[in-house]
């Protein structure tokens, strides 16, 4: 769970109250299912006990989790490891670890669940700590010097094509899959995100993707937007924006806004969000590619789908009241924290926190009047293998940057001994177990396991579950979702997001004429770009991350 | 009467042929180490060879040995003499290692085809990056406007000045006003881009944006439209940068001769022709050194852009140096980002050494 999340959750929640609603919760679910308990094998007994007891600590309201804690909670999930690494077994090994300190978690977090495991094996874990800015240099770097210092790395599923593309990634051993329930990722997780050429590299700990936060004041019978229900579709969503031109907002006064689209770049990031309008008319369920032709590389970032998504930008920037005043100005944090949450428009893509902060940050004002869901659909899909459009409702949730995995290096390859040694600390954080703690308090992290999304889990713990349901439901839709739109995994794939920034910048700011004239010059660029990081290893590397 | 003074042999060291030999072979020697190391690495790291270290550190260390044998041989060659180059020498080679070798160095990386994503690593590319940059619509946009950037300097001149000569006279509470004015420039660029820029001028909750709603102005937008963003920018880092110019002048009006000024005030010069006719010209020297320092700080104007604008919108505000940025930070194109750096670094040489020509010519044809 992100430390923000957390943090409000606990502002909100922690109450007396909440606590023994909780406590009453385990009760009554123990007492209510006497049948199901009994059906359980002592093993899954055994799992239930642990998992309860590891949500006591410390204990939803009683403040943020130390050092102490994550130790503790890393020594109560060694069992995996036990089963399979003899005690004292990697005494001498010496393995490094590559992670970030963002908000003192990712490796804060780790040494402390590793420390027990540490003592268990006698291996030994050196640390490189690196903030989030300096995380991508340092990891291009070390590649392209050849200077891979680090036996264990914390990486994003958008590095894989950097990394496990140039075979600096050493394969998980059939051993490792089965301590850390690979079955139990969620859909999207699953092969071939984590694998490339038929090989699996990722221990995920971490999810990603964008939602849909809307406002429910503004839909609704008698609402001001005039419809009946909020947008299911991009059309309705621009519809909506036009419509509420003129009109004021109900909490805020202010004049009422519609979709938020970011129209600044953010470092590449901001790309992600026209690719939210885009999916829905982009990506066909019936081919696993959607940004580039799999066989050639061509971009499809100026093929029909893509263009009306920029095409619908560009007319709601055209048409006055559309969007805020500024809009051009507005990075993706912007129209998040400083828009949305501040009562300014109604609807918005993001990723999950956002949905939790509305709830819960001190100053939202929208907490009360937000929902959430998947991003929305469309009514025509755009099939690139015929050219043409289709009729026929599509949805395609954006699986925007895939999340955190803890991946083990080629360094270790040829020493047998230190090849385990790492995979057992890297399947150490990537337990079941350790990842419904993650998912409950703050580390950073997002539930990924489809066993993260037991409610009933949640609300033993003293969570609020109409809150949990909803903050997770949405993710988890989008997670399970059969056309969701996986991020290609290639080298430079932010290098991409990046150019396409600038010249998105430039179509929104009129510098280019039409929406195909924009979308023609990112796709020049991203053709020059192929071009140099290499066109042949980079279809090869695109089909290996489509699992084609 | 005093004996004519005759010169002195200095004594600085016996030095013979059999020393000065000796002081070659150490020279000689240490080179030849250095430059086989070198060659031996050079050539295992292009894959000519499978015999090499596994980073270049060995050949570093060869330099720092090579250095201290050269130090050696001077004392050996050239006895006292040669001590005196050990006072010079260390400092010649760690400029060497640390401006001139990596400079250099700078230059080859422009000339070559290297993204850290590539599969192929760096290739040597020849002039393709300069011909790039030559036809790169960001690049010559980012250069417009450094011109708007430079040209916005004479402004922020006339408006130091104003300020100088107003903290120069004999005001109310000056030294608080020294201060106050200074204070801008004590704050980092990127605290005045967050506080200024996102905070202040943000359109919903922004002060300044209030005032200006509260005088009328609907939707008050600082980074909506290009030349808005542009001169929104501008005065963000003229607001920083102002009272650099201002206390180089302040300094240079407190050292004008007095003498001269009340003279001017003998012959009955009117304020306005004390200051064109006296104060002006004589602060004309200083002036040069402020405006030539603040060009060059200009030049390399990018924390405030990065920050507010990213560049936009669509480029409006973009800099040469936040263009650079991006092609680094964002895109990891080194070769090209290198090249576009180099010709930069290049053109502002070209740039100010023509400005310092032309205005000392421009000063020569006053007297």
């Amino acid at each position: 769970m992100r430390v923000e999340v957390y943090e409000k959750l606990m502002a909100m929640q922690a109450s007396r109250r909440s606590l023994l609603r909780g406590a009453a919760s385990v009760a009554a679910i123990a007492a209510i299912s006497p049948a199901m308990l009994a059906a359980m094998t002592p093993e899954a007994q055994a799992q239930a006990e642990l998992r309860k007891a590891i949500l006591q600590i410390p204990g939803v309201g009683k403040g943020s989790p130390t050092d102490a804690d994550w130790q503790k909670v890393g020594d109560m999930c060694l069992g995996a490891t036990k089963a399979a690494v003899k005690e004292g077994e990697f005494a001498g090994v010496e393995l490094t670890f590559l992670g970030l300190n963002n908000q003192n978690l990712h490796n804060f977090l780790f040494r402390g669940f590793l420390k027990p495991w540490e003592a268990y094996t006698g291996a030994k874990i050196n640390w490189i700590d690196l903030a989030q800015a300096d995380y991508n240099a340092r990891l291009q770097q070390s590649i392209a010097t050849s200077t891979v210092d680090f036996d264990i790395l914390e990486m994003g599923a958008p590095f894989e094509g950097d990394t496990a593309g140039k075979g600096l990634l050493d394969e998980m051993p059939d051993w490792v899959k089965t301590q850390i329930e690979m079955d139990d990722y969620v859909g999207y997780l699953q092969a071939p995100v984590g694998t490339w050429a038929g090989k699996t590299y990722r221990i995920s700990i971490d999810g990603d993707c964008h939602t849909y936060a809307y406002r429910k004041d503004y839909f609704g019978e008698g609402s001001i937007s005039g419809m009946a229900n909020p947008p299911k579709t991009w059309e309705e969503v621009n519809a909506a924006s036009k419509a509420l031109i003129g009109k004021t907002d109900p909490l805020t006064g202010q004049p009422a806004h519609g979709f938020l689209d970011p129209l600044k770049g953010w470092g590449g990031f901001g790309f992600y969000f026209l690719e939210d309008r885009a999916t829905a008319y982009a990506k066909h369920p019936d081919d696993p590619a959607w940004l580039f032709d799999a066989d050639t590389m061509k971009p499809r970032v100026n093929n029909p789908a893509f263009v009306r998504a920029i095409q619908e930008v560009m007319d709601l920037i055209a048409t006055p009241g559309a969007y805020p005043a500024d809009q051009i100005n507005a990075d993706p944090g912007t129209t998040a924290f400083s828009q949305f949450l501040a009562g300014t428009g109604s609807m918005l893509t993001w990723w999950g926190d956002v949905g939790s902060s509305a709830r819960t940050s001190d100053t939202s004002v929208v907490g009360d009047v937000t929902a959430f869901g998947i991003l929305p659909g469309a009514n025509q899909v755009y099939n690139s293998k015929t050219a043409a459009w289709e009729e026929k409702y599509n949805e395609a949730p954006n699986m925007a940057y895939i999340g955190w995995g803890v991946y083990v290096t080629s360094r270790v390859s040829g020493d047998e001994k230190k090849r385990k040694a790492a995979w057992s600390a890297a399947a150490h954080l990537g337990g079941k177990d350790i990842s419904l703690w993650a998912s409950a308090y703050p580390s950073g992290f997002q539930p990924y396991r489809k066993s993260n999304f037991d409610y009933a889990e949640w609300e033993a713990a003293g969570y609020d579950r109409a809150y949990v349901e909803d903050y997770l439901g949405s993710n988890a839709d989008s997670y399970a979702h059969p056309n969701a739109a996986i991020e290609p995994r290639i080298p430079g794939i932010f290098q991409y997001y990046s150019v396409a920034e600038d010249e998105l910048a430039k179509g929104y700011a009129g510098t280019y004429k039409t929406a195909q004239e924009t979308a023609d010059a990112i796709a020049a660029a991203w053709e020059k770009l192929t071009d140099q990081i290499g066109r042949d290893s980079q279809i090869a590397l695109y089909k290996a991350s489509l699992g084609m | 009467m005093t004996a004519p003074s005759v010169p002195i042999p200095l004594n600085y060291g016996e030095t013979t042929p059999e020393r000065q030999r000796l002081g070659g072979i150490i020279t000689w020697g240490a080179t030849a180490i250095l430059a086989v190391l070198a060659l031996i690495q050079t050539l295992y790291v292009a894959g000519f060879t499978e015999t090499g270290f596994s980073n270049w550190r060995p050949v570093l260390y060869a330099y720092g040995a090579w250095g201290i044998a050269l130090g050696a041989a001077q004392v050996v060659a050239h006895g006292e003499q040669g001590k005196r180059a050990l006072f010079v020498l260390p400092a010649i080679l760690f400029t060497v290692a640390m401006v001139i070798f990596p400079t250099l160095f700078g230059f080859y990386i422009a000339l070559t085809d290297w993204n850290l994503a590539s599969q192929d690593g760096m290739k040597f590319n020849g002039l393709d990056n300069f011909w790039q940059m030559l036809g790169d619509p960001f690049f010559w946009n980012a250069m417009l406007n450094m011109v708007f950037y430079v040209a916005m300097v004479l402004v922020e001149y006339v408006i130091a000045f104003g300020l100088a000569l107003l903290l120069n006279a004999q005001i109310r509470a000056r030294k608080f006003f020294r201060v106050a004015f200074l204070m801008p420039l004590m704050l980092s660029p990127v605290a005045v881009s967050w506080m200024v820029g996102k905070s202040m001028m943000e359109v919903r909750f922004g002060p300044i944006s209030n005032f200006l709603k509260w005088l009328g102005v609907q939707n008050p937008s600082f980074f909506g439209d290009a030349w808005v963003a542009k001169f929104t920018i501008q005065a963000m880092d003229a607001w920083t940068f102002i009272p650099f110019i201002m206390i180089m002048l302040l300094a240079g009006l407190q050292a004008l001769p007095k003498d001269v000024i009340e003279a001017a005030q003998v012959d009955g010069a009117n304020k306005w022709q004390q200051f064109w006719g006296v104060v002006f010209p004589l602060m004309i020297p200083v002036s040069i050194t402020a405006i030539v320092l603040r060009i060059i700080f200009k030049l390399k104007i990018a924390d405030i852009i990065i920050n507010v604008t990213s560049g936009g919108p669509g480029g409006a505000t973009d800099s040469v140096t936040s263009f650079i940025f991006r092609e680094y930070r964002d895109r990891s194109n080194v070769g090209y980002g290198t090249m576009l750096a180099m010709t930069y670094l290049v053109l502002i040489i070209v740039f100010i050494t023509l400005l310092l020509k032309l205005v000392d010519r421009w000063r020569r044809s006053l007297t």
